[in-house]
Order: C-alpha cells, then sequence, then structure tokens
C-alpha cells in the first residue's frame, strides 16, 4: 500500500487532525507516523490505543493523564513520540486537537 | 520565527506566580519548545524541600481576591490557609498537578530548573535544602548563558 493510496481517501482538518475517527487505521497511523519519521512499535499503539478509547469516552486528554494510563509514563510518553507528544500521538491515534493546558 | 526556547524567571512565591511559571514551562515542553527555568528570591520557595507544595496565596494586598471581603477581615488568622486550599481545591479539579508533581513533568519532558546563586545565599540555602529536579545553583552570568540561541524568550515573573 502506497502512501498516497492510504492517506488520500482520508479527511483531514488544515492542522493536520483526522475529522473522521473512523476513517482510522493502524496502517494509517503507521503511514501518518512514518511521514514524521517514526516506525511505530507495539508500544506505540498501545498508546493510540488507550488514546483513542479515552477520547470515545468522552475524556480530556493531558499529558498527566497518560503519565497515569499505566502503559507509559511521561519520560517514555515524551521519547516516543519526540517533540509536541500530545499532539503528534493525537494526530497519529486520529483524534481531535488535545485541548489541555497541561 | 518560531520560538525554539524560552527562559521563565520566578521571583515570586506565591500561588498563582509559581503556577503562571509552571504551566508556561510545562505548556513549552509539550509543544516541542526548549524550557528552562530560574528561581530567585521568593520564587526559591516553589523548589524548597518541604515548602513547596504549601505555597499561600495573598489575600491582603490583592483587591482581584475577595473583592467583597474587607481587607481588615482578609487579614485575619487563617484567612490566607483558606483562600489557597480553596484555590488548590479548585486547580484540582481542573486536573492541575501539586507543584511538586509539576515539577517532575517539566523535568520528564526534557526541560531545567535552576536556582539563583545569589539569592540562595541570602536565604542562607544550599544544594540539599531543594528538590532533587534542581539541576544547579547558578550566577545571573550562568542564566544568560542558558538563554543563548536565536529564537529564545526571556519571560519574568
Amino acid at each position: 500500500m502506497t502512501e498516497e493510496m492510504t492517506l488520500s481517501d482520508i479527511s483531514f482538518n488544515e492542522e493536520g487532525y483526522m475529522t473522521n475517527l473512523d476513517q482510522w487505521t493502524p496502517d494509517v497511523a503507521r503511514e501518518l507516523a512514518r511521514a514524521n519519521d517514526i516506525e511505530l512499535t507495539d508500544k506505540h499503539f498501545e498508546v493510540l490505543n488507550f488514546l483513542r478509547e479515552a477520547t470515545s469516552n468522552g475524556e480530556k486528554l493531558s499529558i498527566r493523564r497518560i503519565g497515569k494510563s499505566g502503559i507509559v509514563d511521561i519520560k517514555g510518553f515524551y521519547a516516543l513520540f519526540p517533540g509536541a507528544p500530545l499532539k503528534l500521538a493525537s494526530k497519529l491515534a486520529g483524534i481531535p486537537k488535545p485541548t489541555s493546558c497541561v | 520565527m518560531k520560538v525554539e526556547k524560552v527562559l521563565i524567571i520566578v521571583s515570586k512565591g506565591t500561588i498563582e506566580d509559581v503556577y503562571a511559571g509552571l504551566v508556561m514551562a510545562n505548556g513549552a515542553v509539550m509543544e516541542g519548545i526548549e524550557a528552562k527555568m530560574f528561581f530567585t528570591f521568593f520564587g526559591l520557595n516553589a523548589i524548597r524541600k518541604g515548602k513547596q507544595d504549601k505555597l499561600h496565596t495573598a489575600t491582603v494586598g490583592n483587591p482581584a481576591m475577595m473583592e467583597n471581603v474587607p481587607t481588615m477581615i482578609a487579614g485575619l488568622p487563617g484567612m490566607e490557609a483558606l483562600a489557597s486550599a480553596m484555590m488548590k481545591k479548585e486547580m484540582d479539579k481542573l486536573d492541575i498537578p501539586p507543584v511538586s508533581e509539576f515539577f517532575d513533568m517539566i523535568v520528564a519532558g526534557g526541560g531545567e530548573i535552576y536556582a539563583c546563586q545569589l539569592a540562595a545565599d541570602m536565604f542562607h540555602l544550599k544544594k540539599d535544602d531543594l528538590i532533587d529536579d534542581v539541576k544547579d545553583i547558578i550566577t545571573v552570568g550562568d542564566m544568560y548563558a542558558l538563554a543563548d540561541g536565536p529564537n529564545t524568550q526571556i519571560i519574568f515573573i
């Protein structure tokens, strides 16, 4: 599957967040991650699945919340998704832009 | 030009001043912006062992707080502790961490914490009196060196 084929059918907003959660598949996440020079591991997917689940439960996500998830500590989260981890992980999980200030 | 680094100087020790610095520093690392914090004068209370989670807000001399309460009443014993406890409770509801945990989050994200040499000397504080998250006690010259680089912003609180 080429990047064009995978990603061309998916709608993103102007900031690069997917607008339809149902279009998400693990392959989509892998393609998006590659565009950010990240090769997704099982640990990455554990985090992405946690984010997707929390979002569908209506939870407000924050770095602190992820640190308390039991999946990864905060340092580990920064290591998995370098740069702006919460935003990047949200993009890869196909969920909306995080609105938390902490 | 994108901000690449922030140096946040915290010179005050009230809840609101310390949190302003912590929120901005943590917000920076969350965005992939390098963050350094420098604590001086009463701001040192935020990085003192045993003190950092017991910060207060001022109920006297703060007209925006409890505007319907006369200054004489606001100055009664216990008022400051009460207002501070209420403030912390409200923050907890918003998932804002206690000061000590906030520092751990910032350091975990790659932020660095420093104390002011001059103020530490003035208050007779040594490295052992400060939390482990503090990287070093440094001079004002060293502080400016932390801000080296073209796209750095210095924020003073």
